[in-house]
């Protein structure tokens, strides 16, 4: 039986939904314009006036917004509120480029928490589990955000943090932990890090749900998780910028679920800035219906993703995002050819042989790049024979070049020479000086 | 026949300096003593083979250390160690169709050069062997110093 945290609002009839996103767009543009003079000065240099946006259909009128605008007036010069209406802030870690400051009025947090108790909700995690939290806590979102959303849907939270692996899964079978949250990457290593201690997560654990997300992962990758662990592993995605993890999929797997009243999403043609349509592949855009302290007016996420307006099989009438390949920023253009690091793991993830981890570096020798891609031996593919790992190496060349068109050199290294990660994991070491 | 199967460790090593003096350390520390032993290389890897007096301790060490490493399968032929020797061998198994993966040889304490050779077909060459009265050795030669 499907279960809602709020069944009047994901379900509610999409002209009614319409109508409602209509209103509190109609509303955060007047308010962006009314208190912060950043907007103010961005519609008056794109000539529009709040006035002028009457239906949803006006959003194309606005000016889009840039992670360059949030650095340019860092820290708080978008903010709409004094400071001292403020109950929180969160930091991103500047990782690409200067780092990005957000602010929470009462409301922004309650709203947040709202957010991911629907989601939390809908993959049937509340009342009775027990969540490890094992994103960063601190000044990246991962680790507070799902705190706060899982405590708010009524779950028990134990506040592990990343890191100190041996004693999260000690924890994790004498706690009885059910649901986990944290990066692909991480669990991945916990996973490899249990089984050394012979201990395994699908056997000796009450683990049966992950939220795993922060870092781009393919389908391929969560079939991997799913049949080494045991678990239904949901993708969880959002953004410091509009709060931190605010959605996942439901128990359906079939795109992540925005919830309409707090936020309107558009996907775009990242040359063009044109809106597409349903189904076809652009960047993501998002403005903030319901933010108080750092609302976003068409926010430019950078991520590419496809979007799907119809009503889920789950009944939720909210749009839906696909699974997000890979951000505009991580594309690698090696000779010319278009590269996402997610595709390389899938590639992986659907040979068998392969394992879990893999790196991919790219040098450029003479003017010419070349990629290479390093993957780790297993106890499962090894075999003494010369020609056997030659014939390895060679059938993962070949299905990277068929999906890739591209010549790629693999490399087999051994097992656990490759760097594991407890947060983002760095899967791209680029060696050009571009 | 089956007791004269002897238990190969096969181990894969990124080909960097200072790989094979972890593996034998990680041996040594355990009193594991290495009977005979080569390496295949290929480029950016090799895979290191040896016959070695303990190999089911060899294998949990090496194992547990992290290593990708197997126990194969392999036979350990005594030959004369004349002109000729290799030869005979070859051609008892090549009349039989048994193709040779690899091979290679060292000299005994008891002066015979031994050869060890994984074959695609064991049990095969076990019989061919045997029938041709070859000399196979097997576990207990190499773990109590037979040979």
């Amino acid at each position: 039986m499907t279960e809602y945290w709020n069944p009047q609002i994901e379900r509610m009839p999409l002209e009614e939904l319409n109508k409602l996103q209509e209103e509190k767009l109609r509303h955060i543009v007047h308010y962006v314009y009314q208190h912060s003079p950043f907007y103010r000065k961005k519609f008056d240099d794109a000539g529009v006036k709040p006035d002028d946006i009457k239906t949803l259909d006006d959003v194309k009128k606005l000016p889009f917004t840039y992670k360059k605008d949030l650095r340019d007036t860092y820290p708080t010069g978008m903010f709409c509120v004094p400071n001292t209406l403020l109950v929180r802030f969160h930091v991103s870690s500047g990782t690409t480029g200067k780092p990005t400051v957000v602010g929470y009025t009462k409301n922004d947090i309650a709203e947040w928490n709202t957010s991911l108790a629907r989601a939390l909700t809908s993959i049937g995690v509340g009342r009775g589990d027990i969540i490890q939290v094992s994103y960063g806590y601190g000044l990246f979102t991962g680790g507070l955000g799902l705190h706060y959303g899982a405590e708010e849907a009524g779950t028990t939270v134990l506040p592990t943090s990343a890191g100190n692996t041996e004693r999260q899964i000690e924890l994790m079978q004498d706690l009885g932990t059910t649901v986990i949250a944290c990066t692909p990457s991480y669990f991945l290593f916990m996973n490899e890090t249990a089984n050394n201690e012979g201990v395994s997560i699908k056997n000796d654990t009450k683990m049966r749900v992950g939220i795993l997300g922060a870092e781009p992962w393919s389908e391929a990758m969560r079939t991997r998780i799913e049949d080494l662990t045991g678990i239904k592993a949901y993708d969880v995605f959002g953004t410091s910028e509009l709060s931190g993890p605010l959605f996942t999929e439901c128990t359906y797997q079939d795109g992540i679920h925005i919830w309409a009243d707090q936020f309107l999403v558009e996907i775009i043609d990242p040359k063009t800035g044109e809106q597409l349509s349903d189904g076809e592949q652009g960047e993501l855009v998002i403005t903030t219906l319901a933010k108080e302290a750092l609302p976003l007016i068409r926010y430019k996420i950078g991520d590419l993703t496809v979007k799907n307006s119809e009503p889920c099989r789950c009944g939720r009438t909210h749009p839906r995002i696909m699974r997000i390949m890979g951000r505009v920023d991580d594309m690698l253009v090696i000779r010319g050819i278009n590269v996402f690091p997610g595709q390389i793991e899938s590639v992986l993830m659907n040979i068998p042989e392969v394992g879990e981890h893999f790196m991919i570096i790219v040098d450029r020798v003479n003017e010419l790049d070349y990629m290479k891609v390093q993957i780790e031996m297993t106890d499962a593919a090894f075999s003494d024979k010369v020609n056997d790992i030659i014939n390895l190496e060679n059938k993962v060349a070949s299905a990277l070049k068929s999906v890739l068109n591209l010549s790629v050199k693999v490399e087999l290294v051994e097992h656990g020479s490759l760097p594991r990660s407890m947060g983002k994991s760095k899967k791209v070491t680029d060696n050009r000086q571009l | 026949m089956e007791n004269k199967i002897i238990k190969q460790i096969s181990l894969f090593a990124e080909n960097k300096p200072g790989k094979l003096a972890n593996v034998s350390h990680k041996l040594k520390d355990a009193g594991i003593n290495i009977r005979a032993f080569t390496i295949a290389e290929a480029g950016d890897f090799g895979i290191v083979r040896m016959v070695v007096d303990n190999p089911d301790a060899a294998h949990s060490i090496l194992h547990n250390s992290g290593f990708t490493v197997s126990e194969t399968s392999v036979l350990g032929i005594e030959m004369e160690d004349v002109p000729g020797g290799l030869a005979r061998i070859a051609e008892v198994l090549g009349e039989q169709n048994i193709n040779i993966d690899y091979a290679y040889a060292f000299v005994t304490k008891t002066e015979k050069a031994l050869l060890i050779v994984r074959v695609n077909d064991i049990k095969g060459a076990l019989k061919v062997l045997t029938d041709a009265s070859v000399k196979l050795i097997d576990m207990k030669d190499i773990e109590e110093y037979l040979i």
